[in-house]
């Protein structure tokens, strides 16, 4: 899987780092995730669709690999 | 530039009949807008489309539906489209000089300033689960509430204690809300003609927000004085949100308006989406049961007869009644029609927008658009269920809580209170409805929508099996 987080959207909530903390990391200055790892491992798919269903924002998404 | 090229809604309400004030005559669609605003906004897709057009007085408003015309919407900029310009109604309540909604960036500022960040939601958690059951300690084995004023009595504690701080809260008790009420219902939408319109509405609004600023300014007093005793400062961990904008140097006018303007955003919208969903589970048995039963055994006590505590557990995932939640935001969002000014020539499906005009999107006409939500107006909570999605695969049509940099900073924070709510109140009361089902409604005659009342229903405490294992978890927390 790939994950997008697009920084165009998100808030600085935060909430997809406890969820996923080696995918999202954050950038203080810019207040906003970064993508640590845009491919992760299949054993994370839980946690990152977890981050993803209840990022305040909207702004993380899955896309599947082809 | 012009607007010709946009087509226009039909007129039903004539803005010369008879039935309208003298204030709003010839206002175009204002006079409708004012009785029923849901129908104007759906009969705008109905015959316009994705981007369609009405007129309230002077103003060109620009309605847009369906994902591609919400996208360009929720993602221009705050210089393009503004927001603070297109809510004239908010103004006398908030006050002069307190602004409206702050930039992206100062917002962000606020929400970890105001903590509303993710690591504060724990505490919040445990307030609101508090505060509930304040709220119900004084019931008895049955009795009747009316949902609006408890509701909203209840949100008004949330809110205030979560975002300006217990200290605060601590200061209050029925009669604020009853106030706050009177303020939320001065948004009449002749305020797009005159803010300040000598009309009844307006005298009630003004006069309660002179009874909040007296309220609020002697806590400010007290607190201040407070301070001088003890040597120039409040400890440490007494201190809330007014010391530190004490401290900062906001005087208790500004201090007033900035804390009406923080609990606006989430007292009548939680108040609302709690009424609603208790409402939709009323008019659904099934979905009642299906929603007690996860609570029930979410918090069923374990082998030694711990039980999990509603704070810890509305911090995490409760799929059914998350479901449910999400259904009636999407049928009965808290605010139907979001606005901005068009600062600058704005582009737009192949349209040019002229600065001037009233952009605006429908949360209330896009969470029902069929395409996109199959059934659209009716309660299905399967809808949020892998692999439906429906919220995730329509990110710019489900939008109970708008769209965008400017999407609700709260949502997160709401729904935990949500889910602390009926955590509390379904696992100890049945809840059954006294008057017939589709006679609970919206008034929709403000632009702040509330529920209409009499909305009553009869509550009864539930004989629980589980009742020796809470109390022993209440006790030890």
């Amino acid at each position: 899987m790939k994950v997008v987080a697009d920084t165009g959207l998100c808030q600085g909530h935060q909430l997809c780092q406890s969820e996923a903390p080696t995918v999202f990391g954050f950038d203080e200055a810019a207040d906003v995730v970064v993508l640590l790892d845009e491919h992760p491992d299949e054993a994370l798919r839980a946690d990152v669709t977890t981050a993803v269903k209840y990022c305040p924002a909207f702004a993380l998404s899955i896309e599947e690999d082809r | 530039m012009t607007l010709a090229d946009i087509p226009e809604v039909s007129t039903v309400l004539d803005d010369q009949g008879a039935d309208v004030p003298a204030i709003i005559k010839g206002t175009g669609h204002l006079p409708e807008m004012r009785v029923d605003p849901i129908r104007l906004f759906h009969r705008v897709r109905e015959e316009c489309g994705d981007v369609g057009r009405f007129r309230l007085a002077d103003k060109q408003v620009v309605l847009v539906t369906g994902a591609e015309a919400n996208e360009a919407f929720f993602r221009a900029p705050d210089d393009v489209l503004d927001q603070a310009a297109a809510y004239p109604f908010m103004t006398p309540i908030f006050g002069k000089g307190v602004v409206f909604d702050a930039s992206p960036e100062e917002r962000q500022q606020m929400l970890k300033n105001q903590a509303l960040r993710g690591d504060m939601m724990r505490g919040h958690a445990q307030t609101i689960e508090a505060e509930i059951r304040r709220m119900v300690a004084d019931w008895g084995d049955e009795g009747e509430i009316d949902l609006l004023d408890f509701f909203a009595e209840l949100t008004i504690y949330t809110t205030s204690s979560c975002l300006i701080g217990k200290p605060f809260r601590d200061q209050l008790d029925g009669s604020f809300a009853e106030v706050y009420h009177r303020l939320e219902h001065g948004t009449d939408a002749i305020a797009y003609v005159d803010p300040y319109a000598d009309i009844d509405s307006f005298r009630i609004r003004d006069q309660a927000r002179e009874e909040l600023v007296a309220k609020v300014q002697a806590i400010f007093a007290a607190r201040v004085a407070l301070a001088e005793s003890l040597g120039g400062e409040i400890p440490k961990q007494d201190r809330d949100l007014l010391d530190v904008l004490i401290a900062v140097g906001y005087d208790a006018d500004m201090v007033t308006g900035i804390f009406i303007s923080m609990m606006f955003a989430g007292h009548h919208t939680s108040s609302g989406t709690a009424s609603w969903a208790m409402i939709e589970l009323l008019r659904n048995p099934a979905v009642m049961a299906d929603v007690v039963a996860e609570l029930d055994a979410l918090y069923a006590p374990d082998a030694d007869g711990a039980a999990p505590e509603v704070s810890f557990q509305a911090l995490r995932s409760i799929p059914v009644l998350e479901a449910v939640l999400k259904e009636t935001l999407r049928l009965h969002p808290p605010l139907v029609i979001l606005m901005r000014l068009v600062q600058e020539d704005f582009e737009l499906l192949g349209h040019t927008i002229p600065a001037g005009t009233v952009l605006a999107a429908s949360p209330r006409v896009s969470n029902r658009i069929e395409e996109d939500f199959p059934r659209a107006d009716e309660f299905d909570p399967g809808r949020y269920v892998d692999p439906r999605q429906e919220d995730l695969q329509n990110r710019w049509t489900w939008i109970p809580f708008g769209a965008g940099k400017h999407r609700c900073v709260g949502n997160a924070f709401a729904m935990m209170q949500m889910k602390a709510i009926f955590s509390v109140i379904l696992r100890d009361f049945s809840f059954e409805a006294v008057q017939p089902l589709d006679s609970y409604r919206d008034d929709f005659t403000k632009m702040v929508i509330q529920l209409a009342q009499p909305a009553r229903v009869r509550y009864r405490r539930r004989v629980s099996r589980f009742a020796g294992a809470r109390n022993s978890t209440t006790e030890s927390s």
